[in-house]
C-alpha cells in the first residue's frame, strides 16, 4: 500500500473512507456481511473435522487496489503463461519435443504422478488441456509479480471472487460511485462460452454443458452450484450419468438426454473407475473411452495436472521461451529442487529461510516455513526431506507485499496473494480481477483458507 | 430436468408439508389437553402418535405418552423420522444439493428456516410454549410456500414441488380422518354425540379450517357435513378432492411439457373420478375407514408410479 512514507496512489482515496468511518459502523458492517454470506449460503463446508460444519471464510471489507496499468501487465503475463502451459501438455501428450530439445528432464514429464498415460496421443478440440487456469501470484514491489504455483486442473474460489463484489456493492455503493472499479460478473458468461467453444468433435448443434461435482459434503460444493446456476447448466453427480454407445448420457425426467462438455470438478482419479480408481463411486464407467473418440470434452482434461506440478513449474519460464518464442512477463520464484543433491543440501543448510512445499501438497498442508518455525518443526521436517528428497521444492520467503486489512485494532497491513482465473478456449480470456487471499494472523505468509487465511474484493480501476 | 433434482424437489415439498401437518397435529393435542373428556388425557395424546404413524417408533423410545415426552418426539427428535425437525433439516439439505433449481428467495426462506431451528433447539424447553413452536412452523411453511409461489419459474421443477406437497397433503388429511374414526372414536354407539363432534371441530381446528367450516355449511355441526368438508368439497384446499385435483393438475403439466402420458396419469385420473363420483352417504354406507383407507392406498400406489416414471432415471 505504501510508497516509501506516502500511501499508493489508488489507495489514497479508500485511506479517507476508513479514516471517516467510525468503529461502530465498521463493526456494524462486518456483521452485516457475515450475515450475507450465512444467508447466501456461501460456506466452506467442512465434514468429518467436528465443528461448525458451515464455516463462514473470514472476508476483510478492504478491498485490494490495481491501476488500469498494472493491470494490463499481470493480463498479458497471465494470458502468455496459460498459452504456454496449454501447448506444453499437447506437446508431451503428443510429440515431446521439449524434452527431445533438452529443455526439460523427460523423467519429471512421464514419471509424474499426474501424467496420464491414458490421454497420450489424444488431441482435444481446439488444442486445450486446461481450459482454466488459476495462478497464484505474489507482488514484492511496484512492478515485480511472481507466480507462486500454477493450477491447471480444477481451480476453486472464484465464486468468492464474484460474491465478495456483490456483497461489497450491496454494502457499499458509495464507493463504487466514487471510484471506476472493471466490472468481473461476466465471468460465469465466460466460462460458459469458453467450455462450449471447445465442442467435441462428434457434437452437432448446440453443445450440451454439465458441471459435475463429487457432491454436497465436498467442501467447494456451494462454488459448484453457484458456477452451475450462473452459466444455467446442469450440475450433475456420477450417479446421473452413464455411457451407453459412443456417447455420455444423463439420467433426466424425459429419459437420457446427451451430454457434450463435461466441466468436471473432481479429481483425474475419479473420473472413470474402468480407467482410473477403480473404487471410485464419483465418476462414470467407461467416460474415458468416450473422451478418447471424441463423443464428449472433459474441461480440464485428464492427465493436465502434470504442468502444474511444483517441480515442473520451474520450467515454465522456458516453456514460454520454447513454444511462444516470447520473453516470459511475469517471474518464476526462484526455487531449489530437494532432487537434486547440489539444491538438496544448500535447502537443508538454509532450512530456517526458506520456504519448503510438497511437490503435489496443496492447501497450505505438508509445508515448513522456515522463518516462522520451531527449531524442532524444523529439524522434523528435515528427516522428512532426508527420506524423500524428490518430493520436496524449497523457495526464499520473499519480501512479500502488504495491503491494508481491517483488524481489531484498527487497519493494519496484511499479506496477500492473488489468482486470477484465466479461461482458454477458441479465445484466451481473463476478468479483471481475482481472489486475493489475506493472512489474517499478523506477520503470517500462510493465506490459504484452510489455515485461517480470509478474502477481500479485488478492484481493478479502469483507466 | 435431472431425475435427482426432480426427485430433491419432490421430497422438498412433502418434508415441508410433513413438517407442517405435524406441528397441526401438535397444536391439536394441547388443545385437546386443556379440556377433560372422558376418554381421559392419556389415550388422546396416544391417538395423535397413531396419527402420525409414530407410535411404535415413541414407544420403544419412551414408554408411556406423557405430554412433554411427545412434544419432544414430535417436534426436535431427529431419531424420529417424520419430527419437524428432521423434516426441516432434510427439506433444507435437499435443497441445498438442488440449489440450481431453486431461486434465491426459496433458498434463502428454508436456510432461514434452518439456522431458526438451530436457535429453537438451543433454547432451554422451559422457556418454550408449544404453541410458540408450532406457529413458528405454519408461518415457516408459508413463507417457503410463499416464496415458490412468487418467484419459482413455472417448469417441470415447479411441478414436481407442487406434486410433492400435494400428494402429502392428500396423505395428511386422510391419515387425519382416519384417526378420527378409527383411533379417537372406537365405539359405534358415540357416532353423532357431543363427544363425536367435539372431536371433529378439534380436527377442524388442527387444520385452520373451523371458521371455513361455518363459512361453508352454517348451522349444525355434523359427522356427514365435516366429512364431506374434509373429504368432497373443493373449495376446502385441504380436502382430499382438492389434493387430488392439485395432484391432477401437476402430473397434467408435466405430460404437457414432456410431450408424453404416463401410468401416474391413469391413475391420478382414476382416483379423481371415484372421488368426483362419490357422495358423502354411499361414503358413510361403505364404511368411512375402509373408504379412507382404500385412498391412502392409492396415494402410496401412485408415489411409487411416479418414481417408476419420471424420477428413477431409467425412462426410455
Amino acid at each position: 500500500m505504501f510508497e516509501g512514507d506516502d500511501v499508493r496512489p489508488p489507495y489514497a482515496r479508500l485511506q479517507d473512507w476508513t479514516k471517516g468511518m467510525p468503529d461502530g459502523l465498521r463493526h456494524m458492517k462486518q456483521a452485516e456481511a457475515e450475515a450475507l454470506f450465512r444467508r447466501i449460503g456461501i460456506t466452506f463446508a467442512v465434514y468429518g473435522e467436528g465443528g461448525d460444519p458451515d464455516r463462514l471464510i473470514p472476508f476483510d471489507m478492504f478491498p485490494r487496489v490495481f491501476t488500469a496499468g498494472e493491470w494490463q501487465r499481470l493480463d498479458r503475463g497471465i494470458k502468455q503463461r496459460a498459452r504456454a502451459l496449454n501447448a506444453f501438455l499437447v506437446d508431451i501428450y503428443g510429440r515431446g519435443e521439449i524434452v527431445r530439445a533438452g529443455r526439460i528432464p523427460g523423467h519429471l514429464v512421464y514419471r509424474n504422478a499426474a501424467f496420464e498415460k491414458a490421454v497420450v496421443g489424444v488431441v482435444p478440440p481446439k488444442g486445450v488441456y486446461s481450459h482454466i487456469v488459476g495462478i497464484d501470484l505474489v507482488r514484492t514491489g511496484p512492478d515485480d509479480f511472481f507466480v507462486l504455483e500454477d493450477n491447471c486442473r480444477t481451480p476453486s474460489g472464484v465464486s468468492y471472487m464474484l460474491e465478495n463484489r456483490e456483497i461489497m456493492m450491496r454494502m457499499f455503493p458509495d464507493l463504487f460511485r466514487e471510484n471506476r472499479i472493471e466490472p468481473v460478473d461476466s465471468y460465469p458468461a465466460l466460462l460458459r462460452r469458453t467450455l462450449a467453444s471447445v465442442a467435441p468433435m462428434k457434437c452437432r448443434g448446440e453443445p450440451t454443458i454439465v458441471l459435475l461435482t463429487p457432491g454436497h459434503f465436498n467442501s467447494a460444493y456451494y462454488e459448484h452450484s453457484f458456477l452451475a446456476d450462473m452459466m444455467g447448466v446442469e450440475l450433475v453427480e456420477g450417479q446421473d450419468l452413464f455411457v451407453e454407445g459412443e456417447y455420455v448420457w444423463m439420467r433426466t425426467t424425459e429419459g437420457p438426454k446427451r451430454v457434450d462438455v463435461i466441466y468436471r470438478r473432481i479429481d483425474d482419479a475419479f473420473i472413470d473407475p474402468l480407467c482410473f480408481r477403480p473404487d471410485s463411486m464419483l465418476g462414470v464407467p467407461g467416460l474415458m473411452d468416450v473422451y478418447r473418440s471424441g463423443g464428449v470434452n472433459i474441461c480440464s482434461c485428464p492427465g493436465a495436472g502434470v504442468a502444474d506440478d511444483k517441480a515442473v513449474y520451474t520450467y515454465v519460464p522456458e516453456m514460454v521461451r520454447f513454444y511462444l518464442g516470447e520473453e516470459p512477463i511475469l517471474k518464476n520464484v526462484p526455487t531449489w529442487q530437494c532432487a537434486r543433491p547440489d539444491e538438496l543440501s544448500y535447502v537443508l543448510e538454509h532450512l530456517d529461510e526458506l520456504v519448503v512445499k510438497e511437490v503435489h501438497g496443496s492447501g497450505g498442508y505438508g509445508m515448513l516455513v522456515g522463518p516462522k518455525a520451531s527449531k524442532g518443526q524444523i529439524e522434523a521436517f528435515r528427516g522428512r526431506i532426508i527420506s524423500n528428497p524428490g518430493n520436496y521444492i524449497a523457495q526464499p520467503t520473499l519480501a512479500l507485499s502488504t495491503t491494508p486489512t481491517f483488524v481489531e485494532e484498527g487497519v493494519a497491513p496484511r499479506h496477500v496473494d492473488l489468482r486470477p482465473y484465466c479461461l482458454v478456449g477458441d479465445r484466451v480470456e481473463l476478468v479483471p480481477g481475482g481472489l486475493t487471499r489475506v493472512a489474517l494472523t499478523e506477520g503470517s505468509l500462510v493465506v490459504n483458507s484452510s489455515q485461517g487465511g480470509g478474502v477481500k474484493d479485488t478492484w481493478v480501476l479502469a483507466e | 430436468m435431472l431425475s435427482r433434482t426432480a426427485e430433491k424437489l419432490f421430497w422438498i415439498a412433502r418434508h415441508m408439508e410433513r413438517a407442517e401437518n405435524m406441528a397441526r397435529l401438535l397444536e391439536v393435542g394441547a388443545r385437546i389437553s386443556l379440556l377433560p373428556t372422558v376418554q381421559g388425557y392419556r389415550s388422546e395424546w396416544d391417538s395423535l402418535l397413531q396419527a402420525s404413524g409414530t407410535a411404535d417408533g415413541f414407544a420403544r423410545k419412551y414408554g408411556d405418552p406423557v405430554a412433554r415426552n411427545i412434544e419432544s418426539y414430535l417436534f426436535f427428535d431427529r431419531d424420529n423420522p417424520s419430527s419437524v425437525a428432521s423434516c426441516l433439516t432434510h427439506a433444507r439439505e435437499n435443497a441445498r444439493i438442488v440449489r440450481t433449481a431453486l431461486t434465491t428467495q426459496v433458498w434463502d426462506a428454508l436456510n432461514i428456516a434452518f439456522q431458526e431451528l438451530g436457535q429453537l433447539e438451543r433454547t432451554p424447553r422451559s422457556e418454550l410454549e408449544l404453541t410458540r413452536l408450532t406457529d413458528w412452523v405454519t408461518r415457516t411453511a408459508a413463507v417457503v410456500r410463499g416464496a415458490i409461489m412468487a418467484t419459482l419459474l413455472r417448469n417441470d421443477g415447479f411441478d414436481f414441488l407442487n406434486l410433492g406437497y400435494a400428494l402429502e397433503r392428500a396423505d395428511a388429511t386422510a391419515r387425519l380422518i382416519d384417526v378420527k374414526y378409527y383411533v379417537l372414536l372406537p365405539r359405534v354407539e358415540f357416532v353423532g354425540s357431543g363427544l363425536d363432534n367435539y372431536q371433529w371441530m378439534t380436527l377442524l381446528r388442527a387444520l385452520s379450517l373451523h371458521r371455513a367450516f361455518h363459512w361453508s355449511y352454517a348451522g349444525d355441526i355434523t359427522a356427514r357435513k365435516i366429512a364431506d368438508f374434509l373429504i368432497l368439497n373443493p373449495q376446502n384446499p385441504r380436502a382430499l378432492i382438492t389434493s387430488t385435483e392439485a395432484i391432477n393438475a401437476a402430473l397434467d403439466r408435466i405430460a404437457l411439457a414432456y410431450g408424453r402420458q404416463t401410468e401416474s396419469q391413469t391413475r391420478a385420473r382414476a382416483m379423481m373420478s371415484t372421488l368426483s363420483g362419490a357422495d358423502v352417504e354411499q361414503i358413510f354406507d361403505e364404511g368411512m375407514h375402509d373408504f379412507i383407507s382404500r385412498f391412502i392406498g392409492d396415494v402410496a400406489l401412485l408415489s411409487g408410479q411416479i418414481w417408476e416414471d419420471y424420477l428413477t432415471g431409467d425412462v426410455r
